[in-house]
């Protein structure tokens, strides 16, 4: 008799903890349905009122103080100049970086801080990034609140991105990569750049995408700098007609960004300038998500097509 | 070398073509500059670390000789750029920590029961779904979740607190809250599948069901990556800039009440940023001093992960 109600305790009791488990699932599913609802209804409400305002006009009109016919070509402008500084000061030196820590350095005192020292930069706070180039750039340097300046501020920013993609490809690779390359009498320079940067290209431009997107959305480093909220022109054309062809004054000309146009129009009170601010909006999340989404598809790629 | 007048031209040519595979010196410069090169830029991330810890501290030190310590700590207004000028940063601070709390109100426990979710319960269709989906979350603007907490979830929160005005720090809260989950969840998530399948299976061979493994096995083993999500988490939300800039006002306002507008200190400095501040005043000044204090939270926090890390850090 005792027997049979023990085993009719123990049912009881895994049952009750079974139910603990389905509660919990359902939890989870719940939470996970929130995140996915608030991103959709960000996505839906932003649509619903920048769509109407989305024209080929709104991307090749200047700013202006009638909200209808205001657009945002130079904030694109402005954005894609500053991302070109961005990727060209950020990428040689945070793979360089990356390389550095991973096949280089000897374990000691200095590698440790300075492995130390990239996770805390990527804890620290857009707007110090900011303060650092108002600070150092801007009159230091004296770039000037510039394009310049802006691209390497946000540079600064996603530096420990880039470093931190490059030394994961990197360590992927296996070592017999290295032996037989070192085997065959290469240098390490040669083994570096013949063989484990190529392998390790997909996951360094994936780190180097993302790294972009969120630069491409920072507003709050690029407003510390100085750039100007309304700007009725464009910076000068790096291409010349008369020799040398090119020029840099564009570095040096006053600019604006998507996100500043963006929070410059949702912080006025009439309407119609914050159905612009969804438009722009809308804009901008297109933007990064296509570009993290392309990251993601690259990875993806990348550890189905790699099997060392 | 005497013996070479033997060989034929054909080996003797080999041979001293051997010679060039033995030590070069420009081959040696070669690979000792592009060490260098490599160096340099991984000293670089101190160089910035140095670098912004020098700006900022020589910055607020103008700014010290003029306000001392004493009253930026304990003065109760913040209003700098009026004609009767206070300087203290509680009101800033108290801004901060409520929309912060808030935040972490949401982000915390949600990250958490997601990550716990998608690691231990989840099949496989639904994670490999969710992670990216979390990720893109996780890209979006922030500005543009600025936009979204002013004019889509402040207008909801009024139709339930009909006397919320259209600036207050809890929308700015909630809001931060849903941008942090991602980060928390998928650092926490990370740390729990790292630990090893063995666990799961000794725990699940003594009868434990999958929650009971969660929070007794799991959440134990993964301490201290659980722990350095969290703090990951904090100094975002302490560093977030445009959703409480938009969303919450920008009035200094030494408040514990959601409800209320408030700035942050980060808020205060994209407002003084977006005037015109001439270079060397007191007004441009105040902004190192907020970035500094801004800083030292930030990096406190950081501490503190670090050496939870250090010290609960499981190694199977």
């Amino acid at each position: 008799m005792k027997r049979v109600n023990d085993l009719e305790e123990i049912r009881r009791i895994i049952g009750l903890h079974k139910r603990w488990d389905l509660i919990f699932m359902i939890t989870g599913i719940i939470a996970l349905m929130i995140a996915v609802l608030t991103f959709m209804a960000l996505f839906a409400h932003m649509l619903v009122d920048g769509m109407p305002r989305l024209s080929w006009d709104f991307f090749t009109s200047f700013p202006s103080r009638r909200p209808e016919s205001a657009g945002i070509l130079s904030a694109w402008v402005g954005t894609t100049l500053v991302m070109l500084v961005t990727a060209i000061a950020a990428v040689p030196l945070g793979i360089g970086s990356g390389v550095y820590l991973e096949e280089y350095a000897s374990k000691n005192l200095l590698t440790e801080i300075i492995e130390i020292n990239v996770t805390n930069l990527a804890g620290v706070p857009s707007i110090i990034y900011g303060l650092l180039a108002l600070g150092l750039f801007v009159y230091q340097l004296g770039f000037g609140q510039s394009i310049l300046a802006a691209g390497l501020a946000l540079a600064l920013l996603i530096l420990p991105v880039v470093i931190v993609a490059t030394r994961e490809a990197i360590r992927s690779i296996p070592v017999a990569i290295r032996e037989g390359a070192y085997a065959l009498g290469a240098t390490k320079w040669q083994t570096v750049s013949d063989h484990l940067l190529p392998y390790s290209s997909a996951g360094i431009l994936t780190g180097i995408i993302i790294g972009l997107a969120r630069a491409i959305g920072e507003t709050a480093p690029i407003i510390t700098i100085g750039a100007l909220t309304f700007i009725a022109f464009l910076p000068p054309s790096p291409v010349k007609s008369e020799f040398p062809y090119i020029s840099f004054e564009w570095l040096t000309a006053p600019f604006t960004v998507m996100p500043i146009q963006m929070f410059n129009w949702v912080s006025r009170p009439e309407e119609a300038f914050q159905l612009n601010a969804a438009a722009a909006g809308l804009v901008l999340v297109v933007m990064t998500l296509a570009m993290n989404g392309l990251a993601i598809y690259l990875r993806y790629r990348m550890r189905k097509n790699i099997k060392w | 070398m005497k013996g070479l007048h033997i060989l034929t031209e054909e080996s003797r040519n080999k041979i001293a073509h051997a010679g060039k595979l033995g030590y070069s010196f420009r081959r040696h410069l070669h690979e000792r500059l592009i060490e260098a090169f490599l160096f340099l830029s991984a000293i670089l991330s101190i160089a910035i670390m140095l670098a912004i810890i020098v700006m900022l501290i020589k910055e607020s030190f103008v700014f010290f000789q003029h306000v001392s310590i004493w009253e930026f700590i304990t003065d109760t207004q913040w209003t700098p750029l009026f004609d009767d000028a206070h300087y203290g940063i509680m009101p800033l601070v108290s801004g901060t920590i409520v929309s912060s709390f808030i935040a972490l109100l949401v982000a915390l426990p949600m990250g958490t029961i997601i990550a716990i979710y998608l690691s231990e319960f989840a099949p496989f269709t639904v994670r490999e779904m969710a992670k990216p989906f979390l990720e893109l979350l996780g890209g979006v603007p922030t500005v543009v979740y600025g936009y979204f907490a002013l004019l889509f979830v402040t207008p909801i929160l009024q139709t339930i607190f009909p006397e919320l005005p259209g600036f207050n720090l809890l929308s700015a809260g909630l809001v931060m809250g849903i941008m942090i989950i991602p980060y928390v969840s998928s650092m926490t998530e990370d740390a729990m599948r790292a630990v090893p399948m063995n666990l799961r299976e000794g725990s699940y061979a003594m009868g434990a069901t999958r929650f009971q493994t969660a929070i007794r096995v799991i959440m134990p083993a993964a301490f201290s990556g659980i722990a350095a999500a969290y703090i990951l988490g904090i100094s975002r939300a302490v560093g977030e800039t445009m959703v409480v800039a938009i969303a919450a006002g920008m009035q200094p306002n030494l408040t514990w009440n959601p409800m209320e507008p408030a700035a942050t200190i980060t808020a205060y400095i994209v407002q003084v940023s977006l005037g015109d501040l001439p270079h060397g005043s007191i007004g441009y000044q105040t902004i190192f001093a907020a970035g500094l204090t801004l800083l030292l939270i930030t990096l406190t926090f950081n501490i503190i992960g670090h050496v939870l890390r250090k010290r609960y850090r499981e190694i199977y």
